[in-house]
């Protein structure tokens, strides 16, 4: 039976939200370079989201008449080899990279939280497992465990996801472990273990949402380089296949035209994945700023 | 004495601690070798073989044992130092490896020892005159550093330098196509021509690596940078360095003697995780500039489908990783003189 909530606590609730937005609306016009990150965040989704609806060509069609042509007011980022318009390629390609990018993430951020409670809140044989296999990650140079990972498992884009959350792991078991470590002992969680509550609860209810504002400052932060880390294998010639348009695989080819002044083939991508790394690692900052006010400057 | 014994007891213990990571890096490149999707054994006899055939590296293979006596014939070849054979050059992986690694390390320090020469007196002087246009540069090339792409980076250098300027060589390889390498003593092009005395090919082979060393230095310049930056001003704030201050010394000497020396040894730590940067993205930029490295020879391994060539470059990498962490370990532990009081 749904009770209606008391107006003195709906009140508050109003309250508390109105201070969160004024504080973030106080973070986002304090800070302009945060401000920026937001908007171009935001133009970087939309060409993720609607990439293929909005762009005046098709990413894959071939033009054999417009073959290298430098950029001009029809074709804005100019033409590759095989005359497609390559603005209309960076563009989708921006879906690709996001995708890859998010879906690793999410999947570290899944594992790592679920490894780094289990091994924060009951120590023992379980943290030191747990421990070594992280240790044994950061072993590695990690874009080299990435490119093992994937000549293993196989060169495919699931591969890249995988690979990419592997490298990853280790950086959010050691935040969320050490996050439930300093809790493990806390008033509010010895009352809840004393109310009855099984651990899996005290773990999801009590601790986990405390782990939660450093752990999307480090996913912000992680987008951009998982970015980065799955351009540079598609890069290297892993994942991603021709005649997908991947920022990574885009630089590649690009590449070779580089020596002979064909500039704009591998720029704009690269540029494309350069803003989009640059613009998730200042949005992290500013996410900093805002879930822990502490250390705003 | 006791004070040297005590120091060869915390090198020992920090030797030691790096036998469990070796331990790990084998265990998981043996993982991986076995985890090959389909059959290990038809993927090591190449496209090219027929059924008896790959029977027959089944078993020269050791592949119908059991995983645990796979894997100390592994150790056992692996004490060899037999990491198997290529199948795209038919030479055993380590002669390959071998002959290719000292390019790739001879990239790697170059742009190690240029990116620290930069971060370092530029996160110092942006600790002392914050908010300065030094402090300014200093933040734009760390959030820009980490944001760049190695190889993108790598051709827009080739592109300016190359193709506009002129100034530049061709990014082909370590050398000139028409100057021959120096007689092999060490491998680095740099010193061996310099030891035998062929002024010529020193010069052709410095300018073949700046633009790479470059490149991959602007990658790691940022992380240390910005850690100098951190620490300095962590230093300049604490409590000893005001007295010094007070005590009325130079400030050559507050920022060089006593700043300085406590604000490096964070920063020195850190290298663990630029080493880890610089590896990976070494690959990406020999890629770039064809040079001649292990990275380029694992990609054309990984497009060739070449496992036991993958396999021992991503051992090498990692052992390599382990080393240098362990060198600025113990390089650490020389340095720091509160190390020695805790035992």
């Amino acid at each position: 039976m749904a009770m209606a909530p008391d107006a003195p606590v709906q009140a508050e609730v109003f309250a508390a939200r109105a201070r969160f937005i004024r504080h973030i609306r106080h973070v986002l016009t304090s800070n302009p370079v945060t401000l920026l990150a937001a908007i171009l965040a935001f133009l970087i989704l939309t060409a993720a989201v609607f990439g293929p609806l909005i762009v005046p060509y098709n990413p894959l069609e071939t033009n054999a008449a417009m073959q290298l042509k430098p950029p001009s007011a029809t074709h804005w980022f100019g033409t590759d080899q095989l005359g497609r318009d390559v603005f209309s390629r960076v563009i989708v390609a921006a879906r690709l990279d996001l995708a890859i990018a998010l879906a690793a993430v999410a999947m570290s951020f899944t594992v790592g939280a679920i490894m780094g409670l289990v091994s924060g809140y009951y120590g023992g044989w379980t943290d030191v497992i747990i421990g070594r296999l992280c240790d044994t990650i950061m072993a590695f140079p990690l874009f080299v465990l990435a490119m093992g990972i994937v000549a293993a498992l196989g060169n495919t884009i699931e591969n890249i996801v995988y690979a990419t959350a592997i490298i990853n792991l280790p950086f959010y078991i050691r935040m969320v472990r050490a996050e439930t470590m300093v809790r493990r002992e806390a008033g509010f969680v010895q009352a809840a273990r004393l109310s009855g509550n099984p651990d899996w609860r005290i773990l999801a209810v009590q601790i986990f949402p405390n782990a939660l504002p450093p752990m999307m400052v480090q996913v912000s932060l992680n987008l951009g380089w998982a970015i980065l880390n799955a351009a540079g294998l598609s890069f290297i010639g892993l994942g991603v296949r021709p005649p997908d348009p991947e920022w990574g695989i885009m630089v590649a080819e690009g590449a070779n035209f580089i020596v002979s002044g064909e500039w704009w083939l591998a720029f704009f991508p690269g540029l494309a994945l350069m803003l989009a790394v640059f613009t998730f690692n200042l949005l992290g900052d500013g996410l900093r700023d805002i879930v822990d006010p502490r250390m705003r400057t | 004495m006791a004070f040297a014994v005590t120091k060869l007891r915390i090198v020992a213990s920090r030797v030691l601690q790096a036998a469990p990571a070796i331990a790990g890096v084998i265990i998981v490149t043996f993982l991986l070798t076995r985890a090959l999707p389909g059959d290990p054994a038809a993927f090591f006899a190449g496209p090219a073989a027929d059924a008896n055939s790959i029977a027959e590296i089944r078993k020269t293979l050791g592949l119908d044992k059991s995983l645990p006596e796979q894997f100390f014939i592994y150790i056992g070849q692996l004490m060899r130092g037999d990491l198997g054979q290529s199948i795209s050059t038919g030479r055993p992986v380590i002669d390959e490896i071998a002959a290719r690694l000292p390019a790739s390390l001879e990239l790697t320090l170059v742009a190690l020892i240029l990116s620290v020469s930069i971060a370092i007196p530029l996160g110092v002087l942006a600790a002392t005159r914050p908010g300065a246009w030094i402090d300014h540069l200093c933040r734009i090339v760390t959030t820009a550093g980490v944001s760049l792409p190695t190889f993108f980076t790598g051709l827009v250098l080739v592109y300016v330098f190359y193709f506009l300027l002129g100034i530049a060589p061709a990014p082909m390889g370590r050398l000139d196509i028409i100057a021959l390498p120096p007689p092999r003593i060490t491998g680095f092009f740099l010193i061996d021509s310099l030891v035998a005395g062929e002024l010529e090919t020193f010069r052709s082979a410095l300018v073949q690596i700046i633009l790479p060393a470059l490149t991959l230095a602007l990658f790691t310049l940022a992380p240390i940078a910005r850690m100098t930056r951190g620490s300095m001003l962590q230093a300049l704030g604490s409590d000893f360095i005001r007295t010094v201050k007070a005590a009325g010394l130079s400030r050559r000497m507050v920022l060089g003697t006593y700043a300085f020396r406590n604000a490096l040894l964070p920063v020195i730590t850190t290298l663990g995780m630029v080493f880890s940067f610089a590896l990976g993205a070494n690959v990406l930029v020999e890629k770039v500039f064809a040079w001649p490295g292990i990275g380029s020879y694992a990609i054309e391994a990984l497009i060739a489908s070449d496992y036991a060539a993958v396999q021992g470059f991503v051992l090498t990498m990692a052992i390599l990783f382990v080393t240098l962490n362990l060198m600025v370990d113990v390089f650490y532990t020389l340095v720091d003189p509160r190390l020695s009081n805790k035992e």
